[in-house]
């Protein structure tokens, strides 16, 4: 008998019901995702053996991994509730390719949900943390009295990037034009009216020098896909989607903690990424990038690799990751402008692997066989970085 | 350096909880004193205060800084969701670098929120909201 062939694939993919859906609570986001990634490959459910999931919907029941792995009874070999905030789908994929390859599971699921907008309204990155009088201790003990919003975090990025490079909020509103379009295309995506730069830079102000319209938006939605070896995927129903290469990182958690308010882990996790894939900057042909804000996008590009660090702005205004540019950017229409409901990274994954089907519709890229996944969670604090491909590395 | 101290006893935002480490250092803030860390063996200097050095795993001990600094980044926060800080914006929140080292986040008073620009020279200035614990803030150098 030959060695089984354990090179590690994306079997299957699910989205339960987005933007807005009322009708589903967090944990019924994270089983109607699983149950369309099931149905999608055609994995008997008992041969899932390994779950992986982040937690952190903050839903009306915990959706921890023990707890997620109970609820849908999964009799698991392995096990990961990495939680590094919206990119712990793409850290998810790194450890679940390894975890396979290594034969601790064959078969894994990994899931999310969230129903956050019907809970909790639109306030999220300016609700704020803590209520006044409340004492905080950890590391936030230092943060906790000064106001900051999550959006602030990241518009202090943007702040510092616009004064060491020129970068203007113009070439920022690119990006969300850019990704707009797409929505277009997407008959689910939250917001679907086409904008321009004007739009963009004459919405209000949310924390200088960030604006409405370069935050993502807040919704209900779920995720899942499945994972296994290459032999295996060869009797499910798709096409199998190969993990090329996974690699992750970490520069503070909290914001206070950035040191380079210009960059982000990626500088180390994508070129990592790419080397494992064996590809190039150059050999991708979409970009799945966490795209909480304009300035989340525009860090992770340049960290990457895929521009030098300061040339993001003119870059993305010359349109380059618009439909048609050489690295079009978000293809289900984003965060931005589709679909963001708490934690995205799990997004970029399932959008990818309909690129590289080919199942991607009107939004279809030509010819996609590299896709690039790159999470960013907390505050461009943690970056997971996934290459994937249509063909067996 | 001893900057300003200004006592109140209405302190309405949330209040940091000093810990093991961090009581010396909240304490010091309260007498218009701050504190980052310097490593008794490797010399680099870190805050937020911890039991380690982050460079090499050694032992940190306070070290006084000069209470100036210059605004590295920041951000005017135009929107916030729960009081108090919703009745006071637009306000400012920034990370300071220290001439001693390290970034530390503040907000910056005592000037128009269009004056704040990366760069500018700031100084120290505190609020003591109970016996162990003073709040940082800062304002325009020379004010």
């Amino acid at each position: 008998m030959s060695p089984a062939d354990r090179t590690p694939v994306i079997a299957g993919v699910g989205l339960s019901d987005y933007p807005v859906a009322p009708h589903l609570d967090g944990v019924q986001h994270h089983v109607l995702a699983a149950k369309r990634a099931i149905a999608d490959c055609g994995v008997a459910k008992s041969d899932i053996d390994g779950y992986v999931g982040a937690g952190g919907a903050g839903g009306q029941m915990l959706d921890d991994a023990v707890t997620m792995a109970e609820y849908l009874r999964i009799e698991h070999r392995y096990l990961d509730g990495t939680m590094t905030g919206g990119s712990s789908f793409e850290f998810h994929v790194q450890h679940a390719a390894a975890a396979i390859r290594d034969g601790l599971a064959d078969t894994i699921l990994v899931t999310y949900g969230s129903n956050q907008l019907s809970r909790m309204g639109r306030s999220l990155g300016t609700g704020g943390f803590t209520r006044g009088g409340q004492k905080v201790g950890g590391p936030q003990q230092y943060e906790t009295a000064y106001g900051n919003s999550l959006v602030g975090s990241y518009a202090m990025h943007a702040r510092r990037h616009m004064h060491e490079y020129g970068t203007t909020s113009e070439q920022l509103a690119e990006i969300a034009v850019g990704v707009r379009e797409y929505a277009s295309l997407n008959p689910n995506a939250m917001y679907r009216d086409p904008i321009t730069v004007d739009d963009v830079v004459s919405s209000r102000m949310i924390a200088d020098p960030l604006h409405k319209l370069d935050c993502c938006a807040i919704t209900d939605g779920g995720g899942a896909f499945i994972m296994t070896t290459a032999e295996r995927a060869a009797d499910l129903a798709q096409p199998p989607v190969y993990v090329l290469g996974a690699a992750g990182g970490e520069t503070h958690w909290n914001i206070s903690q950035q040191t380079d308010f210009t960059s982000c882990a990626g500088a180390q996790a994508g070129p990592e990424a790419l080397a494992r894939a064996g590809v190039t900057h150059d050999d991708v042909d979409l970009l799945m990038f966490y795209d909480s804000f304009t300035i989340t996008c525009l860090i992770l590009l340049e960290s990457i690799g895929f521009v030098p660090k300061g040339e993001g702005g003119p870059f993305v205004a010359e349109g380059h990751l618009k439909r048609g540019g050489k690295w079009p950017l978000n293809t289900d229409g984003g965060g931005l402008s589709s679909c963001h409901p708490g934690m995205r990274g799990i997004f970029l994954i399932v959008e990818a692997v309909r690129q590289l089907r080919g199942q991607a519709g009107e939004a279809q890229v030509p010819h996609c066989e590299i896709a690039l996944c790159a999470g960013s969670g907390g505050w461009l604090s943690c970056i997971g970085v996934n290459v994937l491909g249509r063909e067996k590395p | 350096m001893s900057a300003p101290v200004v006592t109140v006893d209405n302190w309405e935002k949330p209040r940091p909880e000093p810990d093991n480490v961090s009581r010396d250092y909240w304490a010091a803030c309260a007498r218009g004193e701050l504190l980052v860390q310097e490593c008794t063996e490797c010399g680099a200097r870190q805050f937020y205060p911890r039991a380690l050095c982050t460079s090499c795993g050694g032992e940190p001990a306070w070290l006084t800084t000069s209470g100036r600094g210059t605004i590295h980044t920041y951000t005017v926060i135009h929107q916030y969701g729960m009081p108090p800080f919703r009745d006071e914006l637009p306000y400012v929140v920034a990370m300071v670098e220290l001439p001693e080292g390290p970034l530390i986040m503040g907000n910056v008073t005592d000037c128009a929120v269009d004056d704040v620009h990366v760069g500018m020279p700031v100084e120290v200035h505190f609020v003591k909201i109970d016996d162990e614990v003073g709040i940082p803030f800062w304002r325009p150098a020379g004010h």
